[in-house]
This record gives structure tokens, sequence and C-alpha cells, in this order.
């Protein structure tokens, strides 16, 4: 055979109790979901929320967003990062899953930390992928942080994103009550339409 | 020395492709910006025998309440491999599909044909150490959904697999041979012709187990990655 790749289809409008089935009430188990600090991790606990929006700006009640990101160390768990310089958290994998399928608004959300830079002179950020219904390959993007200006501003991933596109990434903090607070909304379309990425 | 092959969009579709209504507002619209992967790329999840059930991977007993689920028992079984043909052991798969009678167990599906209360209709199951995966389930059935007049889906199973790094994540949807609904397809026609038939599984006498199942063989490629651990 020829080793091509294998083409990618849409996740569909049913993939709930396939990949999300406890946090839509199935009776069967998932892998992940989005509550990614399960004891004692270092770092920030943060949450982040946001809504995907297609190019009628209607909430899009049927997506599934996973994010992959490094621990407050900047250190990724997985064999390929061994950078003994930034420690390892056995306990937290860097991997979450969310439905829209369950809030009242279509929102997903995710308590998780808030990831360090994982290079030297990068900002922090969390890799977002996005399915859907209608969306017949998986988009990538990535969610950095409002508190973070003057990293994000030399950050050169940031920095080859046109300027009036960038504020598409950049997740909006707010303190509350139960903590801080990112919001991070996706627009398939439009004029607000979020930066994906080719990686 | 650090590789990761990119997405080939000769073997994937468009975002947006028109006779697929619901890309028309969903779909990316504007270019996707290039960026050099790095080490975010290139690293991923990965999960062990921990989230896999005995149960799991066999989804004609994973659903039974009190009895053997109804339709044809199928085997779907095949390998995954990277774009460089070398085998990806351990990897997660996850499958879902619509039972024998084209209904999915989820709760928005409305389409007018049972559900079989001994079928769930979900699984999942890990590569072995030859990158090799087995699923015993019932063939799916078609199902009419409403793109356009008269629409049908054709028999389908989903697959999620997570590959060596979340650069090399994919869904996708495995169709089975001489199918005739895959032609009126919106969904499996987007994928571009010369690579559509990769979605298609292969009937195999081998893989069938006499007087129990036929078996249907399904490779799936991901994107490779060739990496030496980063230690500083």
């Amino acid at each position: 055979m020829t080793f091509k790749q294998t083409p990618s289809q849409t996740v569909g409008p049913y993939f709930a109790y396939g990949l999300t089935a406890q946090q839509y009430r199935y009776d069967n188990t998932q892998i992940a979901d989005n509550q990614l600090v399960k004891g004692d991790i270092n770092g920030e606990c943060i949450r982040i929320t946001g809504t995907v929006f297609d190019g009628n700006g209607d909430a899009v009640n049927d997506a599934l967003i996973e994010i992959w990101q490094a621990n407050a160390a900047g250190r990724f768990n997985h064999p390929l990062d061994q950078r003994s310089n930034r420690a390892l958290e056995p306990n937290f994998s860097g991997y979450g899953r969310c439905g829209t399928g369950t809030s009242s608004d279509a929102s997903f959300s995710f308590d998780t930390i808030k990831p360090g830079a994982a290079k030297d002179g990068h900002a922090p950020f969390i890799t977002v992928v996005v399915f859907m219904r209608g969306l017949l390959s998986h988009a990538y993007t990535r969610l950095y942080f409002s508190d973070e200006a003057s990293a994000n501003q030399t950050d050169p991933v940031l920095n080859t994103v046109a300027e009036q596109r960038r504020a598409t990434l950049i997740a909006q903090r707010k303190d509350t009550g139960t903590g801080p607070e990112y919001h991070f909304d996706i627009h398939m379309q439009g004029a607000e339409e979020t930066v994906f990425f080719e990686v | 020395m650090t590789q990761l092959t990119p997405r080939d969009w000769s073997s994937h579709a468009a975002f947006i492709s028109p006779e697929y209504k619901s890309s028309n507002l969903r779909g990316v619209s504007q270019n996707l910006v290039k960026i050099d992967p790095e080490l975010s790329e290139m690293t991923g999840p990965a999960f062990g025998q921990e989230v896999i059930g005995p149960l799991d991977h066999d989804l004609t007993k994973n659903g039974q309440v009190n009895g053997e689920p109804i339709g044809e028992r199928i085997i779907v079984t095949g390998t995954v491999f990277d774009e460089f043909g070398k085998p990806v052991p351990n990897t997660l798969i996850e499958i879902w599909q619509a039972n024998a009678a084209g209904r999915y167990v989820h709760k928005v599906d409305q389409h007018d044909a049972p559900i079989d209360p001994n079928f769930l209709g979900a699984g999942r199951c890990l590569t072995d150490e030859k990158g090799q995966y087995k699923f015993y389930t019932i063939k799916p059935g078609a199902y009419p959904w409403g793109n356009h007049p008269n629409a049908w889906r054709p028999n389908h199973i989903h697959l999620s697999l997570l590959g060596p790094c979340i650069a090399s994540r994919i869904v996708t949807q495995m169709y089975f041979p001489g199918d005739p609904l895959l032609q009126y397809d919106p969904i499996y026609i987007a994928t571009p012709e010369q690579a559509r038939e990769r979605l298609v599984s292969e009937f195999s006498l081998d893989v069938t187990e006499d007087g129990f199942a036929l078996g249907y063989i399904f490779n799936i490629v991901v994107r490779g990655v060739n990496a030496t651990p980063m230690e500083a």
C-alpha cells in the first residue's frame, strides 16, 4: 500500500456518546473531560470559557473542543519532551475535551492550569482543536492570554499573524469570585473569524 | 533532526464544500496561517490500557442488556501507519456508529427507526505493538438526513484517532465496499477523488470468522513525526 494520509471526515452530529459520553450523561465512559486539574498540580488554576459561532453568528451547540497544553513549567507530558529543567507533572495530562451541547448557551469550558511558556522567548498558549458537524477537517487554533501582553508582543507565532486578526487569538482575563476566567470565543467565519493554523 | 509531515490537502476535503450544506457556514473561510511545527505540535495526549475495558472493542457485547444486538456481525480490523510507513503502536482508536436499523443512540437522533436495546454503538481500543487494531461490531444501517431531498448517509463507522502527536489527530469515517449510496453522499464526495477510496474498507475472507462474522480491513495512515526527544 502507499502511505498517504487517510482523509479526514466530519465528526458529525452524534459524536457525544462516542467521545464525551459522561459529559452528555450516557452510561459509557470517556477518556478525557474538561477537568484537567486532578489532584495537586503546580500553577495557577484557571477556567476557560467560550462559544463557537458559525458564519451567521449563531452559537454552535454540537461542536467538540479539545485542548493540549504544557504545564505551568512549560513542559509537555509526552516522551518527546525530556527537558529536565522544566518539571514534569505526571498527574497533569495537558489534554481536555468538551462538547458544546450540554450548557444552555452552547458554551464550552475547561478548568486547567495556566501553562508556562514552552519555549524561551515565546508567549504561553494552549492548542485548541475544533471539530463539528459541517467541518470536514478539524481546525487548529491557539489560545493566548491577555495578561501576557509583553510576551505576546514579541511572540514569533503571533507576529506571523496579520495584526488586525491577532486579537482573535487572545483570551480575555476576568477575575471572578471563583478564580481567573479567560474568555475565548471561536468564530468560524465573518469579520471576526478566528485565525486557524496550518500546523 | 525533526520532521512532521504536513497535512496533505490533496487527501482532505476543502473546508467549504458547497454540496455539503452545513460546511457553508461552519467551514473555515480564510486561509490557514502556516507556522513551523514546534514541540507543542509534535507532542500530544497518550493513553494506555487503563482507559480500555474488557468489552470496549466488542460492540456486539458492550451494550447487551437482555440479549444479542440485532444485525449482521462484522469484524473491523487494520493497521495504523504513519506516512513514513511505520506502524503506530499503542494509539487510541475510538469508534461510534448507528445500529443495524440506521439509528444512533444519541438523543438528538430522531430518525424513525428502532433503537436496539442491546446495542450501544460506541467502543475503543489501542493498537498493539504492530499498530494493529480489531473491533467486533454490527454492520451499521444507512439513514436519511436533511442535507437535500432524499438524502441518505451510506453505511459508515466514525473513527477518532490520536496518533503520535496532536498534529496527527484525525477523525474520519469508514465506509463499506460497493455501497450504492457513496456516489450520492456529499460528505464522502467532498474528499478529493483520488483519495476517496482510502475511506472504503476492504472485505476480507481471511479476516472473516467462519460461522460468526464477516471481516473488513481498514488501514489508516496518519501524519508522521520523526523527532528525537528534546532534552534542554
